[in-house]
């Protein structure tokens, strides 16, 4: 079976610097993976290629998305095809509600799948329903895209886009940043959700605290742009633990770039 | 790795969509003024010796001015002696109806998009449709007679309701006011005059749409609209012209009274041809737009969509005389290429309990400048006037600029005045932001921009905010194919 995305040996630059030097990953269908690692270890780069942000390029390797090129698609037809970023900083559209901003993405998607376009009636009984489970005041439909918004409210907007798109590919970008517990608890119980057998989710985070709400089947460590280590969830705890260093230590104790242990998908 | 748009710079860079002449023959007066030239305006429009008078006294005080230097403009000197001051379709006759019409011109309003046909009856737009300087056809005028309401050409308003135009023309706007609405006064060729009797609420928008057709051509409208007490009327214009290199001046005069409790709403989408993308060519738009709140609870609301033209110069006014009078101006600007605006308000509180309201939106693409002028002045015995003035500005790409010169002039201790202002970029990033949800650059730009309109275009009667959201998007969009 063709996996839903394939990173193979993806060396980025972000300007001139090179961020990500060989990078492999693997998401298959109905999986959550997370990729933790440090400020700086290019944690964002790979969020960010993924999407087709402009300043980071990719100088070698290939990204395959359900069998596809990724890297050919605009970032557009990237998000038409299922990709959805929750971004690490959200960006602030003064002047168009939360609702017509919602509805022009799920239409612009609907109509690129030859689906027909929700109407404002039928676009509000959707969105409703998805505010409801995560605790979001109606209210929140006629505000700005996230103008005025508190760090919390943001990244509760993230998700609740995330819940309308319904994406197959959904990459969120250290979500669980500038979240007091209480509102981790409902993102967190928003993702767990949209978890679907048919899609899959790539956590990007610098803690483990997040991956005490989401529990993933695999954890990836990326240092200095490689994944130095992955494993089960226990990963996460491991380096809850004792910190990145030591797999700092153990990846330069070797004169090849470390043999990654793979799980291998179920 | 792939990703190919064109930078936000370049949005903006657009072509005039309604750039297109009418082959009809026109019959023209010779360029430049003299008094000799106001005789023929006058003649051939068969004025009575009042408005001939007017119009002469007008002249010579013209003739005493200095064309105003103040606008945040550039521009080359105007020729006046290089204007042609008169020119009209050559008909035998007037057309009295939609039959007599030139099919020529009917087709020209028909690719502007203006409804003139019998469909229209059903939307319920009457249009009083000026063509260079002549009134071409009236629809709806007699439905309208029924109600006592005047909707006619100015030139019909002044053979057939002398009176009444004498008693109001420059009342609100005198021909000394400035220098164009001096010339204005001098030379204005059409028109149109609307006049809405005590307690009548006029069931149809009343809609005028101006277009310049004939080269090196001034347009001198005046429009003249009096809403009697405890009337209502809802008045829309729209302006487009062809390409052509040179410049174009169009200077119109607009009055508006309203009497006790009359209310007047006035809308203008403006979409006079901006120039090419190199700033050659383009209607200098410099008009004179003001309303007198006379009575008490009158009110007067202007809405504009100002997309066109090479330099917009303008800030249609209210004089809120009547106690407990409402003023409001609502206005989005548009700049791209070489666009330049200078548009604004003034609102001049006289009476006790007068409240003012103005919201403007400013957009400057490509090189485009706008600035936004205002001027709120409450006098001694204003009791209680209130003004809320919001000004926000928005830029896409880097060249172009946004300038705001507010002044407040306050003489009432009891008054409440409150200004806000910002000014916003559109990002790269919130364009991405777009992108990720699926949503095309250029709708992602469509959207950013009609949010930021929104508060204005909600002003608008619905048809023509939906034009108006059209017209911006068409103004803005990328040059594909």
């Amino acid at each position: 079976m063709t996996p839903l995305l394939e990173i193979r040996n993806v060396h980025a630059t972000a300007g001139e610097k090179e961020i990500l030097c060989g990078v492999d990953l693997t998401i298959n269908e109905g999986e959550v993976h997370a990729v933790m690692g440090p400020n700086a270890s290019g944690k964002s780069t790979l969020a960010n290629i993924l999407v087709g942000r402009e300043g980071y390029t990719v100088t070698a390797g290939q990204v395959r998305y359900q069998g596809a090129d990724l890297l050919s698609m605009r970032p557009e037809d990237r998000a038409r095809a299922g990709i959805f970023l929750a971004f690490q900083y959200p960006i602030e559209i003064p002047g168009i509600t939360i609702s017509y901003f919602l509805k022009a993405a799920l239409n612009a998607i609907r109509k690129h799948r030859g689906l027909e376009e929700l109407d404002a009636i039928d676009f509000l009984a959707l969105i409703k329903e998805k505010m409801q489970s995560l605790e979001m005041d109606e209210n929140f439909l006629t505000r700005p895209v996230n103008a005025g918004f508190s760090g919390g409210e943001k990244k509760r907007h993230e998700i609740l886009q995330m819940a309308v798109l319904a994406p197959t590919l959904a990459v969120l970008d250290e979500t669980d940043s500038g979240l007091d517990i209480d509102a981790l608890k409902i993102v967190a119980n928003g993702i767990n959700a949209l978890r679907r057998k048919d899609s899959g989710m790539l956590l990007i985070t610098h803690y483990q605290r997040l991956l005490s709400y989401i529990v993933p089947d695999s954890v990836h460590v990326l240092l200095e742009g490689r994944i130095v280590k992955s494993g089960g969830k226990e990963l996460a705890m491991t380096v809850e633990e004792k910190g990145y260093g030591w797999l700092g230590s153990e990846a330069k104790g070797s004169a090849m770039p470390l043999p990654v242990e793979k799980e291998t998908a179920k | 790795m792939m990703t190919s748009r064109k930078p936000i710079a370049d949005l903006g860079d657009q072509d005039y969509k309604y750039g297109f002449v009418t082959d009809i023959e026109e019959e023209s007066a010779p360029r430049g003024l003299n008094e000799e030239i106001i005789r023929l305006i006058s003649a051939k429009k068969n004025e009575p010796e009042f408005l001939l008078e007017w119009r002469l006294k007008a002249y010579r005080h013209w003739l005493t001015m200095k064309e105003p230097q103040w606008a945040n403009v550039r521009r080359p000197p105007i020729d006046y002696q290089d204007i042609i001051y008169y020119s009209a379709p050559k008909t035998e006759k007037r057309p009295k109806s939609l039959d007599e019409v030139d099919p020529l011109l009917l087709a020209t309003y028909q690719k502007l998009g203006i409804p003139l046909t019998e469909q229209k009856i059903l939307a319920g737009v009457a249009v009083d449709a000026v063509f260079d300087s002549v009134s071409v056809a009236t629809t709806y005028k007699e439905q309208l007679a029924k109600l006592g309401i005047i909707f006619c050409s100015f030139s019909e308003g002044v053979h057939n309701h002398p009176l009444l135009v004498k008693k109001y023309l420059g009342s609100v706007v005198p021909y000394t006011d400035n220098f164009f609405a001096a010339l204005n006064s001098a030379v204005f060729s059409d028109g149109s005059f609307c006049y809405i009797p005590s307690g009548v609420r006029c069931p149809l928008e009343l809609s005028t749409y101006f277009r310049i057709n004939a080269p090196s051509t001034g347009q001198f409208e005046r429009t003249l609209i009096i809403a009697e007490p405890g009337s209502y009327v809802s008045y829309l214009e729209g302006c487009t012209a062809p390409i052509r290199l040179e410049t174009q001046l169009h200077a119109a005069v607009v009055e508006l009274i309203a009497h006790d409790h009359a209310q007047i709403k006035y809308s203008t989408v403006q979409n006079w041809f901006p120039g090419d993308r190199e700033g050659r060519g383009g209607i200098y738009n410099f008009v004179t737009k003001r309303g007198k709140c006379q009575g008490v609870h009158s009110k007067i609301s202007w809405t504009q969509v100002e997309a066109g033209s090479a330099i917009t110069w303008k800030y249609p006014s209210v004089i809120l005389q009547g106690d407990h009078a409402v003023g409001e101006f609502y206005s989005v600007a548009l700049t791209t290429n070489r666009q330049q605006a200078d548009t604004g308000t003034k609102m001049i509180h006289l009476g006790v309990n007068t409240r003012s309201t103005i919201l403007s939106k400013g957009i400057s693409a490509g090189y485009g400048q706008n600035t936004y002028r205002g001027l709120v002045k409450i006098l001694k015995k204003a009791q209680n006037a209130r003004n809320y003035t919001q000004c926000h500005s928005l830029l896409l790409g880097e060249r172009c600029g946004a300038h705001t010169f507010p002044s407040i002039d306050v003489h009432n201790s009891s008054s409440q005045v409150e200004h806000e202002a910002s000014t916003t970029k559109i990002g790269e990033d919130q364009i991405f932001y777009c992108l990720q949800r699926g949503i095309s650059s250029e709708d992602a730009v469509s959207l950013i921009i009609n949010g930021f309109c929104r508060e204005i275009f909600q002003q608008l009667p619905m048809e023509f905010a939906v034009e108006a959201q059209k017209l911006l998007d068409i103004s803005l969009e990328e040059n594909i194919g």
